[in-house]
């Protein structure tokens, strides 16, 4: 099967995304009453595209014969518009398929521990096959050698997270938060799309690679970059800078991140799915596969400066918001929006390999705190307010474990968690950028910070005593430790393969074998970057520690120890710098006055002449009654009163008596008998 | 005057007086009397051609007569079933209050 997956022929390969596909088309035919079925039959897709997926990464795992990236591609016409053929295909490379094999494995262990966490809910068949289109869309999106299949698999994408986020729908919360997801991501969409037909319309074809006329190969690239438009800028960087924004849109970098924190309106598993596999990670992954059209303008241009900026200043302001929250899982998902721009910034500075190590890194232990938090808030009843928790450690040890992991790994604890690693990578990555520090300073000022929050919100839930006395808090069943135990191996292991001292991950994708080396960790500027994470890591760990673990809040309505010191900074990143009131105000607010006008225009043009003319109608009609009944009504009166009394004469005949009936027919009988012997005589 | 046109001559007077009777009697009971009058006159018509017509071993006219009155004892049933239960509703066994079918 390894062989069949790199030869170039990627029938097996399309069973990847298209398994879940099937799973969830099945499963809409099924009753909602079949929910362990359903379960069963998406967890037994989902298992077999991963087998597919795992076959698929091993199968590029080497480097190709001659050097270089092992990659194989395939594509078809998907149609054709006059004489201009539509392809479409899928790609394996290390990037997809490493990418991919991620996606399958933390969504399969979602799936597992979903079906313990939404065990009570009526609607758990319906829940399984938004999930397994989720999956298939996002597997679908990893491994296409196309933009354009790519983007019909991102707008799929799009579509499950709005069912998911909305599953709750009868709440009005979530509702809005579905709404509000999928038209913040559908600006960026529409940039996306922009970008993709203008990229159609110069370079001829949509397909990455296509033996030497790829979107991504040297030839398209070369004119990409040789056209300038508006502004003097290259089409290359124009295109790039649209895709961007549609990636920002799904990635949630600021100002498009709004929908992020509110997605946390959707079930606890689709949270983890949204913020580890499935859906951020794409804009990542879309920036990460174009990247070569972002890069042809320069290690510095217009289209990767922006990246790194945007990457670094949405990662230093999520932090921030992320420290002044006291939800369990909004910390949690601004920390999302923060690793998603340090993710960006890797990949503005150059370092897709740093920003694909983050990526997979994040994805496994972002997947393993929400679903260690899901743990926390069933424990708790459904109680998400970490001011109310505290002492958790001794009433959920498994939980608090695997916890103490994921959070380790993110606030980038050393050595052993792959978000050192990965982080530290990052740093790498852009320190090493010739467009300047500003990106390097604000991404480790955010690092510091996410050990701050983090360690703050470790402190108030599982440390310290209980806060609230009617949360009796209880360790969730084994259904749902299960994953998690799984995720923490697997965050842990992850660390192994990308050291500087065998920097595996980065060399695979670079098409490079890597050679186990531990000198490099003493070079001077790898060792100065440890050293840096490690104070970092230090200082956030211990500012917290001096905040919430000496001084913790005793009970639940005490006001949080920075906020009395911070005064109005702090209600300023409470409400997440008012993104949501700036957009109220500046986009909503006119929006509103718009249609308020078209409203009243409507009312006093429309509705005007509308009323003057049921006016005429109703005149026209009043009088046409006025006619009918002066002229139309007595003649016809008339004649119908005529005939009843003709009628009525008529029946006074009928007396009703039998034997008058009788005479009748009797004198008939006769009349019939004489006519009879008259006519015969003669 | 033969013995034939004799008894033609009685089953008319005895048809006409059924007749007479079904017409212009009021009481319902007398009016089924005179249908069975005039039944029993074409019975003698019956016996009276049988007796005085061709020879017939066969017996026609009499057996045709006994299905006759069968059938007159069974309509006789029926007849007194309809008056018995238009009595019951009016009250009465005038035939002139059952003229629920006037115009």
């Amino acid at each position: 099967m390894v062989e069949a997956l790199t030869s170039g022929h990627h029938g097996v390969l399309w069973l990847v995304p298209l398994l879940p596909f099937a799973a969830a088309g099945l499963l809409a035919l099924l009753p909602d009453k079949r929910g362990r079925l359903a379960s069963l039959v998406v967890i037994g897709a989902l298992a077999g595209s991963l087998v597919v997926a795992a076959c698929a990464l091993i199968g590029v795992l080497h480097p190709a014969d001659g050097g270089g990236v092992m990659r194989s591609a395939s594509s078809f016409v998907w149609f054709a518009i006059g004489d201009e053929p539509l392809r479409i295909g899928l790609l394996l490379d290390p990037l997809g398929a490493g990418m991919g094999a991620m996606v399958a494995f933390v969504a399969l262990l979602i799936l597992l521990y979903s079906r313990g966490y939404m065990a009570d809910d009526r609607r758990f068949g319906r829940f399984f096959t938004f999930l397994s289109l989720f999956c298939g869309a996002m597997l679908l999106a990893v491994y296409s050698n196309s933009l354009l299949l790519l983007f019909v698999a991102w707008e799929l994408v799009g579509l499950a997270s709005y069912l998911l986020i909305g599953f709750y729908f009868k709440k009005p919360a979530a509702a809005a938060a579905a709404q509000k997801a999928f038209i913040t991501t559908r600006i960026g969409d529409m940039a996306f799309f922009i970008g993709m037909i203008w990229l159609n319309s110069r370079a001829g074809t949509l397909l990455f690679y296509d033996g030497g006329n790829g979107l991504l190969e040297s030839g398209a690239l070369a004119s990409l970059a040789g056209a300038t438009t508006f502004g003097g800028i290259t089409l290359s960087a124009a295109a790039s800078l649209l895709i961007l924004i549609g990636a920002m849109g799904k990635s949630g970098q600021v100002p498009l991140h709004t929908w992020l924190p509110d997605a946390m309106e959707g079930p606890t598993p689709v949270s983890a799915l949204i913020h580890a596999a499935t859906m951020v990670a794409a804009g990542v992954f879309l920036v990460a596969r174009t990247h070569p059209i972002f890069a042809v303008g320069g290690e510095a241009g217009i289209a990767l400066a922006a990246t790194a900026w945007i990457g670094a200043i949405t990662a230093l302001y999520a932090s921030l918001v992320a420290v002044a929250q006291h939800d369990i899982k909004r910390i949690l998902a601004y920390s999302t929006v923060s690793q998603l721009g340090f993710m960006m910034v890797a990949l503005g500075t150059g370092g897709v390999a740093a920003a694909m190590l983050h990526l997979v890194a994040h994805a496994l232990f972002k997947a393993l705190l929400f679903l260690s938090a899901g743990s926390v808030i069933h424990g708790c009843g459904g109680e998400q307010d970490i001011r109310r928790m505290g002492g958790l450690r001794k009433a959920m040890p498994l939980t608090f474990a695997t916890y103490a992991v994921g959070m380790m790994a993110l606030s980038g604890f050393p050595f052993v968690f792959s978000g050192f690693w990965s982080k530290e990578a990052v740093f790498h990555s852009a320190k090493s950028w010739p467009g300047g520090n500003g990106p390097f300073l604000l991404v480790v000022l955010a690092a510091c910070l996410t050990a701050f929050y983090m360690t703050r919100q470790a402190l108030l839930v599982f440390f310290g005593t209980p806060r609230d006395p009617r949360i009796h808090a209880h360790e969730s069943p084994l259904p749902m430790t299960l994953p998690l135990v799984v995720l923490a191996t697997a965050t842990m292991l992850l660390s192994l393969v990308g050291t500087p001292a065998w920097p595996w991950f980065e060399r695979w994708l670079d098409g490079t074998r890597a050679a186990f080396d531990p000198a490099a960790l003493t070079k001077p500027g790898t060792t100065g970057l440890i050293v840096l994470s490690l104070v970092i890591v230090t200082a956030g760990v211990t500012a917290a520690w001096r905040v919430y673990g000496i001084t913790a809040p005793r009970d639940a309505s005490a006001p949080d120890p920075l906020a009395s010191k911070t005064g109005r900074l702090w209600r300023v990143f409470e409400h997440a710098m008012s993104f949501n009131a700036l957009y109220r105000k500046a986009v909503i607010g006119p929006l509103a006055f718009i249609a308020g006008g078209i409203d009243a225009l409507e009312r006093m043009v429309f509705h005007r002449s509308m009323a003057n003319g049921e006016r005429i109608l109703k005149d026209v009609g009043r009088s046409a009654g006025r006619i009918d009944e002066s002229a139309i009504n007595p003649g016809f009166d008339r004649l119908c009163g005529g005939i009843e009394h003709q009628a009525s004469s008529t029946s006074k005949s009928q007396s009703g008596r039998p034997q008058a009936g009788l005479r009748a027919i009797g004198l008939a009988t006769a009349a019939c008998i004489a006519l009879y012997l008259w006519l015969s005589s003669r | 005057m033969n013995p034939l046109a004799l008894l033609l001559v009685l089953s008319s007077v005895l048809f006409a007086l059924g007749l007479l009777a079904v017409l212009t009697r009021r009481n319902a009971i007398l009016v089924l009397v005179g249908v069975e009058l005039m039944l029993n006159a074409a019975n003698i018509n019956f016996i009276a051609f049988w007796r005085y017509g061709p020879p017939d071993p066969q017996l026609n006219g009499p057996i045709f007569v006994l299905f006759s009155i069968a059938i007159a004892a069974a309509e006789a049933a029926v007849g007194l079933a309809i008056i018995l239960m238009a009595c019951r509703h009016l009250r009465s066994t005038d035939m002139n209050r059952l003229d629920s079918l006037h115009g």
